[in-house]
């Protein structure tokens, strides 16, 4: 069974139509990413499968399960499946440790102790450990976005979805995140990564999809998508990300 | 001090009784006025405490997304809001007690105040509430967190630093309008003074000494406000 599967998932905001029928699945333990130009649709489908936004035609199914934010079962699918935002979105009035072990201690009932033991060792894995005590705001962007994925993984997620993760960051903060979540792929954490980062895509990714105007135009292994699109909009899309001043 | 022209009250009565007696006088009245500052503390505090749960339920109600319960909620602030505290207060002492419901004075008082200014406390509320970052609520969610666990842990916290400043405000309002609860006869300071006013005749005593009271009771409160607005500040 799929990990994460869209089913001709269609999305509107009012009049406007933003998803016109998704097909997708990201697999066990796949990485895949999410490429496209903005206003095509890909942060509004990554934000189906959590329940941050709702879709009018179509399912989405985690393991399975049919994810619809207006039922009950939604806070299980957010168990599951983590996220991490572009803007970090840490708790401002907690420390970093506070963060961490909010979920586990707050959501998932587990024991405070054995809660703060995992979350320091999760801090430690992504190079914070001397960071515990401090508040986010005392923290870099790259250093609140390690805390931000330390936050998802310490739920024990199924998947992470990962919602444009560098593009918030300075240029020379980008790659402390990325390797963190290069590491994690390594480890089999199924992940679906919306991204502007094609390198990183190139490298870690099992498959791209590319988006535009709410379909996905095209979509296979990094080194077809990225290095031989098909279509003449994944290419023309690639040389502008690639070659912006052209 | 010229004749014909304005003169402070307080110059023109030392000169007139003699500084000494003025005090005397005022000394004299505070333990009676004392009873009157219990029965304000209570009537302030009370109705602090009752508009703020209400307050509270209304903005929450407010924010929901269930219509029905969002309306309901807009429609009653909004009724409150429109109505004079002093009608309220009459409403609740002299019209319920017709309907079967009858009060205290000072239990109508504390209602009666605190429903009046759950409308208030319910505006700043969801103010605060919804100036909190929309990314935390995201945050929240994608965590897993109900909606009540959101609000306590994530939304609350961080409102409350918003709503700081004019819940102090609020909290000397509330202090200062107690003395509406001297039309339903609840003997607070204002009309304790006044009882001791118009048995001595000896109105400028009296009414400073109020006045002075409602002062002193005043200062803590904003000193305590501007204390938690530093201190909350100094976490952001």
């Amino acid at each position: 069974m799929a990990m994460i599967e869209f089913q001709d998932v269609h999305k509107s905001f009012g009049a406007l139509e933003v998803l016109k029928g998704i097909d997708a699945t990201v697999g066990k333990a796949e990485v895949v990413c999410i490429i496209g130009p903005s206003g095509s649709g890909k942060s509004t489908m990554l934000r189906c499968v959590n329940g941050l936004e709702d879709y009018q035609k179509g399912r989405v199914l985690v393991e399975g399960q049919v994810v619809d934010r207006n039922q009950k079962s939604i806070r299980e699918v957010r168990m599951e499946v983590a996220m991490v935002f572009q803007r970090f979105n840490l708790f401002p009035h907690r420390t970093v440790l506070e963060n961490v072990i909010e979920g586990p201690v707050y959501v998932k009932g587990e024991n405070r102790a054995s809660a703060t033991e995992r979350g320091r060792a999760l801090l430690e894995r992504v190079g914070l450990a001397a960071k515990a005590d401090n508040h986010p705001q005392q923290l870099s962007g790259g250093q609140q976005q390690r805390v931000a994925i330390a936050r998802a993984l310490a739920m024990q997620p199924r998947a992470i979805l990962f919602d444009e993760p560098t593009s918030a960051l300075d240029p020379e903060l980008v790659g402390e995140v990325l390797s963190v979540m290069r590491d994690l792929a390594k480890e089999g954490m199924t992940m679906l990564i919306v991204t502007h980062e094609i390198a990183f895509a190139r490298e870690v990714a099992d498959r791209v999809l590319f988006i535009d105007g709410g379909i996905i135009v095209e979509q296979g292994p990094p080194s077809e998508v990225l290095v031989r699109p098909n279509h003449p909009r994944t290419q023309d899309f690639l040389h502008r990300v690639l070659h912006p001043i052209d | 001090m010229r004749r014909g022209g304005r003169v402070p009250a307080a110059a023109y009565i030392m000169k007139k009784f003699g500084m000494s007696s003025f005090l005397q006088d005022m000394i004299n009245f505070l333990p009676a006025l004392m009873k009157g500052i219990q029965l304000t503390l209570i009537v302030t505090v009370g109705s602090i405490i009752f508009s703020t749960v209400l307050g509270l339920i209304w903005a929450i109600m407010r924010l929901s997304s269930n219509r029905a319960l969002s309306l309901t909620s807009a429609t009653i602030v909004n009724i409150l809001r429109a109505i004079p505290i002093l009608v309220q207060l009459f409403y609740i002492y002299f019209v319920m007690p017709e309907l079967g419901l009858a009060l205290t004075a000072l239990q109508a008082a504390i209602i009666g105040l605190g429903i009046a200014y759950s409308s208030y406390q319910a505006e700043d509320f969801r103010a605060g509430i919804e100036a909190v970052d929309h990314g935390q609520t995201e945050a929240a969610q994608s965590i897993g967190m109900s909606r009540g666990l959101m609000m306590r842990r994530v939304i609350l916290p961080q409102a409350i630093k918003i709503i700081l400043p004019s819940y102090g405000n609020t909290m000397i309002m509330m202090l200062k309008d107690s003395s509406l609860a001297s039309t339903i006869t609840v003997a607070e300071l204002s009309l304790q003074g006044k009882l001791i006013a118009s048995s001595t005749f000896k109105n400028t005593a009296v009414f400073t000494t109020v006045a002075l009271l409602y002062l002193v009771m005043c200062l803590p409160l904003m000193g305590l406000s501007r204390w938690l607005e530093k201190r909350m500040g100094r976490r952001r």
